[in-house]
């Protein structure tokens, strides 16, 4: 069988894999990395997503073989190594983005890449229109917007820390 | 030193406990499970929709690699194993009980449904399980196959099930048709609907999974599933299809992605993999693709119903006559034959004063993916039905749809109110969460709004919907007396350790709802320790004494309650210590958040003081008192919840293309005591993304030949986050009267009151069209022919 050999958020890993092993599968069998959770198989749902050489994809549809000599960073891999986490992370957190928290690995590494991308700053709709490639059937959004909204400002340098929600 | 904690108890919007794991993908899910040895199961299932087995060849794919066992509908039948059994029994008009047909855990001689599990294959790898499951060669004789209600109530239609007479589960009715008769021969106008309520897939994000473990050295079992009551599971897979003890089976549900109903029910898999696992002396894996969930997931809703109001010349409702047809599907899921009937007709006066009503529903069994419970199970089709009625009444008797409303509903004094179909209504104030609602949501502007949407192009409408439910479910005695074969108590445990830090072991079941925050909560308030000190343990039968889990928003309406009860029986036994350490008498004893004192002294002790003597006991009542400081209690309701409220919708729909834009959404919701106002608000928002789904985007569609159309999430529309605008959420409390934390609800609300305010909205928008109804979900293409003029015109 091939080998691959990719870096794991920081870590560098050689694998046996078969030709038609997935991404996802090598993250959450072999590396035993379950964050990355697999939520519909037709790449639909984004719950898969993890960043490929600082890019966002859908680790259900991507061949293991695909990301030999790639660097991943997965959901285990935002926070610091002090358990700080990820100004994403925290505005979820803050903004109750979250309920069951199945989406919330894959939703998290989109809309940090969507921030990324976007150093200009965003508006709510472009959020919303930026998110199209994630489903969650628990929030219906709202606050995972408001979180992003929010995160975006500690990202882009404009806040140091994320804001309180209202209460 | 005075530190100052933030308030964590009962009213404030506390971050969750539960996020650090989730946030940081160390979430605990049933896939992400591994046991020593395990292997992997692939289920075979039915291409057809109905199809004779003649025959399952298993000798090619037995000889592919990994392949450690394959297992048929033969096999188990050998085996001995029950059927999924069902939680519910219907008796139809007539006395007799709803017919009640076998449903294998594989499918024996018959298949009745794509999805229909024929064998199951264990392998080394899941990709060896469905590459054998490949290699399987099953020769099905196709039979006539009726996926609609029209199509199995045919005449001549084939049966589904032998011995079920036109596919007829059971034909019920509900109130004295005579006496509701009699009120349309005498009304002064009468109104009329025919709808239906679409069918769904719920789409729990993660999907089901199972890990079975047979321990050959104790002869136990262990099952780890996506389950919403692990209890439940239990019972009814060792009593009824494994034939085991009890004790000899543990059922773990650990987190948990997501249900909405789906994960309630005791699906063929899990019985399965646990059976195999045995079979095979390994630990046996079985996780669902998303097609597999499509074809193997309970679906929810599928009615037809037509639905009639009788008024008197003021606009007063004299009555309600509702006949509905009812989706099963194939086979009945655990709680189907409840949902159109004891959750669906007896909702039926929903906020109105309707003083005789009747209902009559006709169950049917069709050759589809069974259906049962899904968010709101029974009243999202009541709401939807009334709300839909009312809106087609106001129009046609010339009377402001708000009016007419406000004209029949409950008034706020008139509680306990007493319905004509079975329910007594503890409290509600339907008058304030309608003016609250008109007023955030602007309804007095609207008409601005509309010509401003004119001017762009744009057909604007604003819909509302005045719902409650009843959940919190339910009495025992009372479910009991009309079919349930079930208990629906909850159970706490309240376990305070030596040094004050506290487990609550709870049978309510956490998927999402925050339970790790809001129950610490209850505990922070009443016992004053810090939400960080109180561990919520649930989802394992052999940690959790027993619990009958969490749907029906019922985890703190019931489950909720009975910790409370425990955390009296706690403080109860704490006086008694706190009264022997202080040298008092135990009437003299006060607690107040953490602190037992002595009536009108200074003489106190600390929660920790006491529970260090409970477990040390050498200064302590020993002749009277047991060591210890742990108290469980059972908690059984005395009624339903009645949560209820308005929602209002505003849309925007493009005229060149009928896309429906949902452009605001406004809910006021009374669900008594707010625990967590953060929490409450997601439930809700939650709840209107999938009444909105409902309403605009999702429909599982079969073809006439009973092919899964809508099978993937590339055919089923789920709402996304640019389908859906701010939702605006806001409480107004009236306090449920007969439990300890007078509390109602929110798991539901946002997905019952939702669907009809949406749908409203749109008919309104199309005020200038000739539309009397348009049917869910309102999608592109039926706006588009609506208003060029086409609709309608197809089918006639």
């Amino acid at each position: 069988m091939p080998h691959v050999t990719l870096t794991v958020n920081g870590k560098s890993h050689t694998a046996e894999v078969e030709g038609r092993t997935l991404l996802v599968e090598l993250l959450r069998e072999t590396l035993r990395l379950t964050g990355t959770h697999i939520g519909c198989d037709t790449s639909q749902c984004g719950a898969c997503v993890v960043h490929v050489n600082g890019d966002s994809v859908k680790s259900c549809t991507t061949l293991a073989l695909a990301a030999d000599g790639a660097s991943v960073t997965t959901i285990e891999g935002l926070a610091a190594a002090d358990g700080t986490l990820h100004p994403m992370q925290e505005a979820f957190r803050e903004y109750h983005a979250l309920q069951c928290g199945f989406c919330t690995p894959g939703m998290v590494m989109s809309a940090i890449d969507l921030v990324q991308k976007n150093p200009q700053g965003l508006s709510e709709q472009e959020i919303r229109e930026g998110l199209e490639g994630n489903l969650c059937r628990c929030t219906g959004y709202h606050n995972i917007v408001k979180a992003i909204a929010a995160a975006q400002d500690v990202m882009h340098g404009k806040r140091s820390e994320i804001a309180r929600a209202a209460e | 030193m005075n530190v100052v904690t933030p308030f964590e108890g009962i009213g404030a919007s506390v971050r969750r406990k539960e996020d650090f794991r989730f946030l940081q993908g160390k979430g605990n899910y049933t896939d992400d499970l591994n046991r020593p040895g395990q292997t992997h199961a692939w289920i075979l299932r039915s291409p057809h929709a109905h199809a004779k087995i003649r025959g399952v060849d298993i000798a090619a794919a037995k000889a592919m690699p990994g392949v450690h066992g394959i297992f048929t509908g033969a096999d188990t039948e050998a085996a001995g194993l029950g059927g999924l059994p069902c939680g519910w029994q219907i008796h139809s008009k007539d006395g007799t009980p709803m017919a009640e047909p076998p449903h294998p855990v594989l499918a024996f001689e018959r298949v009745r449904h794509v999805g229909d599990p024929v064998a199951i294959v264990v392998a080394e790898t899941r990709s060896q399980a469905r590459d054998a499951a490949e290699a399987i060669i099953v020769d099905y004789e196709p039979l006539p196959a009726a996926p609609s209600l029209e199509q199995a109530q045919a005449a001549g239609a084939t049966p589904i099930h032998e011995g079920v007479a036109g596919n007829i589960c059971y034909d019920w009715h509900i109130g004295d048709k005579a006496v509701v008769d009699a009120a349309f021969a005498a009304a002064h106008r009468t109104v009329a609907l025919d709808l239906v309520n679409n069918r769904l897939v719920p789409n729990a994000m993660e999907p089901r999974a199972a890990v079975g473990e047979f321990d050959r050295f104790t002869g136990d079992y262990t099952l780890y599933t996506t389950s919403q009551n692990p209890h439940v599971i239990r019972l009814l897979m060792a009593a009824n299809v494994l034939k085991l003890p009890e004790s000899k089976v543990r059922v773990v549900a650990p987190d948990v992605g997501g249900g909405f109903g789906s994960k309630i029910y005791h699906y063929a898999e899990e019985a399965l993999v646990t059976w195999a696992s045995a079979q095979v002396g390994r630990p046996v894996k079985w996780t669902a693709d998303r097609t597999e969930a499509f074809m193997s997931d309970a679906h929810g809703r599928d009615h037809i119903s037509r639905a009639e109001f009788a008024f008197d010349k003021d606009g007063r409702i004299l009555a309600l006559r509702v006949a509905t047809q009812a989706n099963m599907g194939a086979y009945l899921s655990t709680f189907a034959p409840c949902v159109p009937t004891y959750l669906y007709a007896t909702l039926l006066a929903g906020v109105y004063t309707t003083p005789v009503i009747y209902a009559e529903v006709k169950a049917v069994f069709t050759n589809t993916v069974p259906v049962d419970a899904y968010r709101g199970a029974g009243r999202p089709e009541a709401t939807y039905l009334l709300e839909r009625l009312m809106d087609v009444a106001a129009r046609e008797l010339g009377i402001d749809r708000v009016e007419l409303r406000r004209r029949n509903f409950i008034p706020a004094d008139a509680f306990p109110y007493q319905t004509p179909v079975a329910l007594q209504y503890d409290s509600g104030d339907y008058q304030s969460t309608l003016n609250e609602c008109l007023r955030v949501a602007d309804w007095a502007g609207f008409e601005a709004r509309r010509a401003e949407a004119a001017a762009r192009g744009k057909l604007r409408g604003i819909g509302i919907s005045t719902y409650l439910e009843a959940c919190g479910i339910a009495p025992s005695a009372v479910v009991g007396s009309l079919g349930a074969r079930a208990g629906l108590y909850e159970v706490g445990t309240i376990r305070v350790h030596p040094t004050g830090s506290i487990t609550v072991l709870t049978g309510s079941h956490s998927h999402g709802q925050g339970h790790e925050t809001t129950f610490a909560q209850l505990v922070s308030d009443k016992l004053g320790v810090p939400v960080a000190q109180v561990d919520i343990v649930h989802g394992d039968t052999a940690k959790v004494p027993f619990g009958m889990g969490t749907y029906g928003s019922r985890s703190l309406a019931v489950g909720g309650s009975a910790m409370m009860k425990a955390m009296d029986k706690i403080i109860a036994k704490g006086k008694r210590i706190a009264a022997h350490l202080m040298e008092a008498s135990v009437e003299d004893i006060e607690f107040d958040r953490g602190t037992f004192r002595v009536a009108g002294t200074d003489r106190t002790k600390a929660l920790v003081d006491i529970s260090v003597a409970a477990y040390v006991p050498h200064n302590y009542p020993i002749e009277e008192l047991e060591p210890g400081l742990e108290e469980t209690a059972f908690y059984d309701p005395k009624n339903f919840t009645y949560p209820g409220g308005c929602h209002i919708a505003e849309v925007e729909i493009d005229r060149e293309t009928g896309k429906v834009d949902l452009v605001n959404f406004t809910a006021v919701d009374d669900v008594g005591r707010v625990i967590n106002p953060m929490i409450v608000e997601g439930q809700v928002q939650g709840g209107v993304a999938q009444g909105v789904g409902q309403a605009l985007l999702e429909s599982c569609i079969y073809d006439a030949d009973g092919q899964l159309v809508s099978g993937s999430m590339m055919d089923y529309t789920m709402p996304r986050a640019d389908d859906l605008p701010p939702v605006g959420v806001a409480t107004h409390t009236t306090l449920c009267t007969h439990n300890p934390l007078g509390v109602k609800g929110c798991g539901e609300v946002g997905a019952i009151g939702s669907p009809p305010a949406v749908i409203n909205a749109v008919v309104d928008a199309l005020r200038d069209f000739d539309v009397r109804h348009i049917e869910m979900p309102a999608t592109a293409a039926k706006i588009w022919q609506i208003i060029n003029g086409s609709h309608g015109k197809a089918a006639a």
